[in-house]
């Protein structure tokens, strides 16, 4: 099967359980099974390459650009994590099935554990350490989500928040170490990597770079200091613990040393800071585990123990020490995963897992207690199970191994902490299974059923097999350890057997064994030392680090970040005109090319006019009304200076604009308060009228500098006037620019006009149903209401101009491709026409008579538009292409026939729709406050001699 | 003419930057309608002023005002349309959901002075 495959299954697979979720909990966890079953059986039909000794590459290019490319590759070492990986994965899967409760949402369970299965077997299997860390960044977040599964646990949650914590920053530094690794070698391919092991040493970089990626695995693979967060994930459900903290995920920092091994160990650096810190872990997880009452928590520092264990082998920088190392992974993933599945199994069926409490279950569950035994016996190193042939080699490297210059150092600390893993492991057995049979367990335990028990039976057997017949193990251990020392160097003669004669390491473990009896033995007096002496507690400086790194944040954001959105626009200003500035100052200045054109006395008035204006609104402010009459003023001499600069189209947007936007503001002044009161302190008043005065400084310098020079590149405008009668069959350039040159940009443009509209029908929507809604209720209108609310002059007036107003529509729309006009202007004059209809008959009676709804009118000019466009595909032609052509139909002149103007008609109605849109938002607030509005068009009633049965219209439903 | 339009940007820009700053949403309203004028005009000219010479096409005419800017400013003005509606719905819903139409966020009322608005922040 394709590694593709192998990868993508978990994948694709974690949208099913969610799926299946409805259908019940077997079914459930089965499609959870047999998606991880047929990843398993896909991933051994790689299994004959790989024992012939090949690696099995695939590859797409992803970003080549960025040397980020989809390449996978299998060798023994990814073979031997990827059958871990997926084959505990399908006892764990089998396991959870039976252990979670029916409170739990399984599905949701499972759709986690395949997106972390599916992550794991990436990071195994990638060839490319940038996918690598993708795939490592994965674990990371829905091992989070495994972890913090039970949501209503404090602890689970905060388990979870710490182990993202840690595993991050180190998933963070690890980037950083890969990239100078990719810097180094020049490419990020792993296979490319691993050939270059001179190049990588002999770089100034390849320090800072192994601490990096050395941090990463620590982190993960949780070492110290780094090891505090493993066991505050215990928090997880069991199987989550068994899966992720034992036997696959805590892994991959050890598997990403052991892929890394032969360009990174070796050097003095590696040895020191790899092997210290495994050994540092190893002993201190081994007497922490010790005086653990939890269950999980003992096995959790057992688990650190063993993985500084590992960590320690692969520091060595040996061959034998890396055999070791891979011996110890599979064996501890044996065993521990069964261990902790019996601990599952006691929490239960006993309702606890505290060893206080517990003792003499050896009568009540016999199944458990000779699986927990095998496993916990094969952890502390007694002989015919697979625990003692790992740690055998463990010693015996230790025996060899010079650290500082002190030959004993590592085999003292290797043998003291086997010392109290052995005592850990008797206690595991002792106190929980021997001594008297307990009458106040919180529950009765007994065996469970065979969902339960039989997982971690299958791995004891493992347990067993391997440690009565290690030769069978040996040739599959010798294959991944050829494929992780690669061309480093060979792989070591050494038999895998029981009896080696008698070495020193044999010595050792019996040293060890039997200490760890006595430690027993001494354990209460041994306790009341451990409790009494001080110890950090390392969730309490985690914390402390958090909090101190919030509050560091905090004290930077807050002053800056303090909700003055005034202050932040008049820095925003100030720095805009200093760089602006800067750029003058260094820039060069150009000679004037352009002469002034003479200044006529109409232009002066209008100025005077524009000038008038600006000063008074921003004096008179305060008065909202007297504001808005000036704000007209100034958009109507905008309007007219558009006229005056030969920009007719221009003109008539910003006019009818003009007119939409005023009754917007009028709308929205029914609401607001009528006065700005004054707030502002004088000075405030002085600074910013510095500001404003600067920054007009600025504009009027720079719009004055280039108004008097040409261009420095020539305009490309020319082209579009060159063509435009020619290509677009129009003579309106502008109008051909938006509907055929630039016609891309004018269809994102109704877009974001319809998207705005309909923004603004959702915040009403919002309005009328929330909180306000009683507020709109009973509000009394601040202004004295209209004593002829519909006066019938208006409404006359606007009856009779309304087709008179189409029509202007309807022709501006149609010359806008020769002439002056087109589909915006047509579009806001045709609103303008039905706004009026609003305004001189009122909200009720003008919805009524609403054949199509404003949302429906958007959607449709967008439509129209984009079919439109869609049409040149089909004569082969890209997106928006028009085309035109002349036709005459007698008694007519000829005339033109343009796809752009249906693309036009488009824009038309997407203007139509959102002005119209936007305005009635506004008028169903007022709606609200006033009543439902009249049925009538006016107040009086002119036909009211006649009978009154056939006068009045009758009212549609609105829409 | 140069001169007038780019004194035209210069002040409507100042009027526009005063009242983005004031404290109520009404002018700051207001003043960015003005900045949209002044950035339009600004845009617009950058075609350079020409009088009497619209962009129609006609036989025998050489000179046309540059169309590109004036393509570019009319959407432009449309779209400015929909911004200022958004913005004014959004200030609207915020002054009836709160009573308040403030621009900068307040402090908390002081619960042991009553019910009393603090003063504005700056």
């Amino acid at each position: 099967m394709s590694l593709f495959i192998i990868v993508a299954l978990p994948f694709l697979g974690a949208l099913l359980p969610g799926l299946m979720n409805a259908a019940g909990r077997a079914a459930t966890a089965g499609v959870t099974f047999t998606v991880t079953l047929a990843a398993f059986i896909g991933l051994l039909t790689n299994l004959p390459s790989i024992l012939a000794g090949e690696v099995v590459m695939t590859r797409v290019d992803w970003m080549p650009l960025l040397g980020l490319n989809f390449s996978l590759m299998l060798d023994g070492l990814g073979f031997f994590f990827a059958l871990l990986i997926l084959g505990i994965g399908l006892l764990i899967i089998a396991y959870g099935r039976h252990y979670l409760s029916r409170d739990d949402n399984m599905g949701q369970f499972f759709t986690y554990l395949l997106l972390f299965q599916g992550a794991m077997v990436g990071i195994v299997l990638s060839d490319n350490i940038l996918l690598l860390l993708i795939f490592w960044e994965l674990t990371s977040l829905s091992s989070f989500l495994l972890i913090g599964y039970w949501k209503h646990l404090p602890e689970g949650r905060q388990g979870a928040r710490m182990a993202l914590t840690v595993t991050g920053m180190g998933g963070l530094a690890m980037i950083g170490g890969m990239l100078i690794l990719g810097q180094i070698v020049g490419s990020y391919d792993l296979s490319v990597i691993l050939q270059n092991r001179e190049m990588i040493q002999a770089d100034p970089l390849y320090l800072p770079a192994l601490i990096l990626i050395l941090l990463g695995c620590f982190t993960k693979s949780a070492q110290f200091p780094f090891h505090f967060w493993l066991p505050h994930a215990m928090a997880a459900p069991t199987p989550v613990s068994a899966y992720l903290h034992s036997a696959t995920m805590v892994k991959a920092g050890i598997f990403l040393m052991a892929r890394m091994w032969p360009v990174l160990s070796g050097t003095p650096e590696w040895v020191v800071i790899v092997t210290t810190a495994g050994l540092i872990t190893m002993v201190l997880g081994a007497v922490i585990a010790l005086f653990k009452h939890d269950l999980k928590a003992l096995l959790a520092f057992s688990t650190v123990s063993h993985l500084g264990l590992i960590t320690m082998l692969l520091g060595t920088g040996t061959a034998f020490g890396a055999m070791a190392a891979m011996f110890h992974i599979l064996n501890h993933a044996t065993f521990k995963a069964a261990l902790f599945m019996s601990a599952g199994i006691i929490d239960h069926e006993a309702h606890t897992r505290d060893i206080r409490r517990l003792g003499g279950l050896r009568k009540l569950m016999p199944v458990t207690f000779v699986i927990a035994t095998l496993a916990a016996l094969s952890m502390a190193g007694i002989p015919l199970l697979n625990g003692f042939l790992s740690k055998e080699m463990m010693l015996e490297e230790a025996n060899h191994t010079v650290l500082f210059n002190s030959p004993w150092l590592v085999p003292a600390f290797a043998t003291f902490g086997s010392l109290f893993s052995a005592a850990y492991c008797f206690r595991l057995i002792g106190h929980v299974f021997f001594g008297p049979v307990r009458d106040d367990y919180p529950a009765k335990p007994h065996d469970p059923g065979a969902g339960l028990w039989l997982p971690p039976a299958i791995l004891v057997v493992l347990v067993v097999v391997i440690g009565v017949a290690p030769f069978l193990a040996e040739p599959f251990v010798k294959l991944v350890t050829a494929s992780v020392l690669g061309d480093a160097a060979e792989v070591p003669k050494a038999y895998f057997k029981i009896w080696h004669g008698l070495v020193p390491a044999l010595y050792m473990s019996v040293a060890a064994v039997l200490g760890g009896l006595v430690m027993l033995a001494l354990f209460n007096p041994a306790l009341r030392l451990w409790d009494r002496a001080p110890r950090p507690e390392a969730k309490t400086i985690f914390e402390a680090i958090v909090e101190a790194a919030a509050a560091l944040a905090r004290a930077i954001i807050l002053p800056l970040h303090n909700g003055a959105f005034s202050r932040y626009a008049a820095i925003a200003v100030v720095v805009i005109v200093a760089v602006g500035y800067h750029a003058w100052r260094t820039g060069t200045v150009g000679e004037t090319t352009r002469t002034m054109q003479a200044i006529g006395p109409v232009p002066l008035a209008g100025w005077l006019m524009l000038v008038a204006a600006t000063a008074g609104l921003v004096f008179v402010h305060r008065n909202r009304f007297m504001s808005l009459i000036l704000i007209g003023i100034v958009g109507l001499m905008v309007s007219i200076g558009f006229v005056f600069f030969s920009a007719p189209d221009l003109a008539m947007t910003q006019f009818t604009v003009e007119v939409v936007t005023i009754i917007l503001l009028l709308l929205a002044l029914n609401f607001l308060p009528n006065t700005t009161p004054i707030e502002s302190t004088l000075l405030r008043r002085v600074r910013d009228t510095g500001v404003a005065v600067v920054g007009g400084i600025a504009a009027f310098g720079l719009a004055y500098h280039y108004l008097l020079r040409d261009a420095v590149s020539t305009p490309i405008s020319e082209f579009h006037l060159a063509n435009s009668y020619k290509g677009g069959g129009g003579t309106n350039v502008v109008n051909v620019i938006l509907v055929d040159f630039r016609g891309f940009d004018t269809y994102g443009e109704i877009i974001v006009l319809g998207i705005a509209a309909l923004l603004i029908y959702a915040l009403t929507e919002t309005l009328l149903e929330g909180p306000t809604r009683a507020k709109l209720l009973n509000r009394t209108p601040d202004q004295a209401r209209a004593g002829d609310k519909h006066p019938m002059m208006m409404v006359v007036m606007t009856r009779v101009i309304m087709p008179v107003v189409l029509m202007v529509g309807f022709y501006i729309f149609l010359r806008g491709h020769n002439e002056p006009g087109g589909g915006f202007i047509a579009g806001l004059i045709v609103s303008i026409g039905v706004v009026m209809q609003y305004m001189a008959s009122g909200f009720g009676w003008a919805s009524a008579r609403l054949r199509y709804p404003y949302h429906g009118v958007i959607g449709a000019g967008v439509l129209i538009a984009g079919l439109t466009g869609v049409g040149a595909w089909f004569v082969n032609k890209p997106f928006l292409t028009s085309d035109f052509t002349y036709v005459r139909i007698p008694p007519f002149e000829e005339f033109e026939l343009a796809t752009a103007a249906l693309f036009d008609l488009g824009v038309f109605l997407a203007v139509v729709g959102a002005v119209m849109l936007s305005l009635e938002s506004f008028s169903r607030l007022s709606r609200l406050t006033t009543g439902p509005g009249d049925s009538e068009p006016m107040d009086i009633d002119p036909s009211r001699d006649d009978d009154p049965a056939d006068s009045a219209p009758t009212p549609k439903e609105a829409v | 003419m140069e001169l007038l339009v780019a004194s035209a940007i210069g002040v409507l820009t100042a009027g526009g930057i005063y009242l983005m700053l004031r404290l109520r949403t009404f002018p700051v309203i207001l003043g960015i309608s003005l900045l949209t004028y002044a950035v339009n005009v600004f845009l617009f000219a950058s075609g350079r002023l020409t009088i009497g010479a619209s962009p129609i096409l006609q036989d025998g005419v050489e000179t046309y005002a540059d169309p590109l800017p004036q393509a570019l400013v009319l959407t432009a003005i449309v779209i400015s349309f929909g911004m200022t509606a958004v913005v004014v719905m959004i200030s609207l819903g915020a002054f009836l959901g709160s009573d308040d139409d403030h621009v900068d966020d307040q402090p908390e009322p002081d619960p042991e002075t009553g019910p009393e608005r603090a003063e504005g922040t700056s």
